[in-house]
């Protein structure tokens, strides 16, 4: 439903988003878990229409997104980050403009528009000026203007952010609706929203994609152990006897073979550094040590950077408590 | 389609803020204020006329109240219609809802003309309120009515000049006081060309006396359609307009 291709988007020297590669399959549910300045909001711009690729292609539906513009954007709904409204209209003015501006035909109008104020929740404020909406009611408006003329494609920025736990829950429930029904892409910098709602992550850090995978395996990838990657110039049985014997070592697994300068991934536990020790026990037992590093270190970076924003959040989430919405 | 939905909503946002009923008010109080001076001076001309001849040649209720009434109004639309066209790029380019309008299936060139309609539109009903000048005229005099009608359609020619030069300058920043500066600015170097010809000599008093906006409306009022008058007019909207679109794709590009 979603493919791109070596998307880059430069602004002035600074590449935002560095040559992505991803796919999104149809009634897929994806989440773009990343910090905040990671390029998610730049890569859906791009997919969305708003702003084109300085190079690399992307095609929704099928279209691309520079030739075909009109025919993608009649295929998405889209959400941006901060919830643009026109905030001196009533909600359902602005919902029939939205409507009339994705040409939904005139007749299914004042139906379609209907039946998302009932879906979205927003029965009971559909005559206020949307000036005077608490956020949660907002990104509800938001939201049903993204699903207007029925989109089978849907691009959410951040879509809950700013909104209290309670709020939180709604939104996510109106998107887990729509799993297998839509294809929705949403992005998001809140590591627990990703399990509840998507069923693939794509998490991306300085433009880049770091990792692709569901969020069970992720979790499991990155909490169970720290990998590190060692090159030693010495007999592989050895190597491997010797290293398998140290303390704190869960696994060491020879790559590629092995041969006299052989590469060794070992598996350490989490949050335990052995590098030094292994330095150490590789020279006194007169091998060379030509490499030492910690492997996937960005994915472990951000991953630890997104649980941290995480709890940040929900300390901050638990202070004020809002009555509205 | 597309156009007529953005026109819309850019009526109705139009008359749910203030800002058109201020421009509104505005403008009809200070072309009251206008009408009810020319009227004055006028009906005191008259009189004079009345005792001694040599002042009668001439003197018309099309030339001696119309042609002044028209050219005043024109100036007032001059600083009034920055104001009306400020907001339409920059505000949503301040609040970002440009970044949804543009991402609609609509094409930049729909979403221009339905707002680019929706001003000229508002300013067809502000000229067609000041109609009650006129219609009062015509209870005690017979003002001609050609006259008035070019000169109205002169006017909406002017209006729709100055909201193409507003909606470029607003498509420019996302600062609505600095679209309407700018606006202003180049409306008033538009009129003032036109002095310079006085000063200047043979070519250059023909090219400013051209270039000059307000130059190209004293046909209108006279009951003239002038085809280069028309041009004039249609062809800087046509231009501003084209300039403005380039300036959304630009935006587009820098994001």
């Amino acid at each position: 439903m979603i493919e791109v291709q070596g998307l880059t988007k430069v602004y002035g020297n600074k590449a935002a988003v560095d040559n992505l590669t991803f796919s999104v399959e149809q009634g897929e549910v994806v989440g773009f878990l990343g910090p905040n300045g990671a390029g998610k909001t730049t890569t859906m711009r791009v997919l969305s229409c708003f702003m084109p690729p300085t190079s690399g292609s992307a095609k929704v539906a099928g279209y691309d997104i520079h030739a075909d513009s009109i025919e993608v954007r009649r295929r998405i709904g889209y959400l941006p980050e901060h919830v643009p409204l026109y905030t001196e209209l009533t909600v359902t003015q602005y919902l029939n403009f939205v409507a009339e501006a994705k040409a939904v035909p005139r007749v299914q109008r004042r139906q379609k528009v209907g039946e998302l104020i009932e879906r979205c929740l927003l029965h009971d404020v559909r005559g206020r000026i949307i000036n005077t909406l608490s956020k949660g009611y907002r990104q509800r408006v938001g939201l049903a203007q993204a699903l207007l003329g029925d989109p089978p494609v849907l691009i959410l920025d951040e879509p809950t952010i700013g909104l209290d736990p309670k709020q939180i829950i709604e939104i996510r429930n109106l998107i887990r609706q729509m799993q297998g029904e839509r294809t929705v892409l949403l992005s998001t910098h809140i590591l627990p929203e990703v399990s509840v709602v998507c069923q693939r992550v794509i998490i991306i850090n300085e433009g880049r994609i770091v990792a692709v995978d569901t969020p069970e395996n992720l979790t499991r990838r990155l909490q169970r152990s720290t990998q590190v990657l060692l090159q030693v110039e010495g007999p592989p049985d050895q190597v491997t006897g010797r290293l398998r014997e140290m303390a704190g070592i869960l696994r060491v697994e020879m790559k590629d073979g092995g041969g006299v300068h052989g590469r060794y991934v070992v598996e350490t536990e989490k949050d335990c550094d052995l590098r030094r020790e292994l330095a150490h026990v590789v020279c006194s037992s007169g091998w060379g040590l030509l490499e030492l590093r910690p492997v996937d270190m960005s994915l472990e970076d951000v991953f630890i950077r997104l649980v941290t924003e995480e709890q940040d959040s929900m300390t901050v989430d638990r202070s004020p408590v809002t009555l509205d919405g | 389609m597309g156009t007529l939905a953005v026109f819309k909503k850019e009526i109705r946002s139009y008359f749910s803020s203030p800002v058109a009923f201020v421009v509104f008010i505005i403008f009809l109080v200070i072309s009251g204020y206008f009408f009810y001076s020319i009227l004055l001076y006028f009906s005191l001309i008259s009189m004079q006329a009345s005792m001694n001849p040599a002042f009668a040649t001439g003197l018309n209720v099309t030339d001696g109240i119309l042609r002044p009434l028209f050219a005043n109004m024109s100036v007032i639309l001059l600083f009034l219609m920055p104001l009306l066209t400020m907001r339409l790029f920059a505000e949503e380019r301040k609040q970002g809802t440009l970044e949804l309008l543009l991402t609609y299936p609509l094409r930049d060139g729909e979403v221009l003309l339905g707002k680019f309609l929706a001003a000229t539109a508002l300013v067809a009903l502000l000229l067609f309120a000041t109609g009650i000048y006129p219609l009062l005229l015509g209870l005690w005099s017979e003002p001609e009515l050609y006259p008035i009608l070019t000169g109205y359609f002169g006017l909406l020619l002017l209006a729709m000049t100055f909201i193409s030069l507003g909606l470029l300058f607003s498509s420019l920043t996302e600062n609505q006081i600095v679209a309407a500066a700018l606006a202003f600015g180049a409306l008033l170097l538009f009129w003032i060309i036109g002095w310079a010809a006085t000063l200047a000599e043979g070519d250059w008093a023909l090219l400013f006396r051209h270039l000059s906006i307000m130059e190209h409306l004293s046909s209108f009022a006279r009951g003239v359609l002038e085809t280069k008058d028309v041009l004039y007019y249609l062809g800087l909207t046509g231009f501003f307009l084209f300039a403005t679109l380039k300036s959304l794709e630009v935006r587009r590009w820098k994001g």
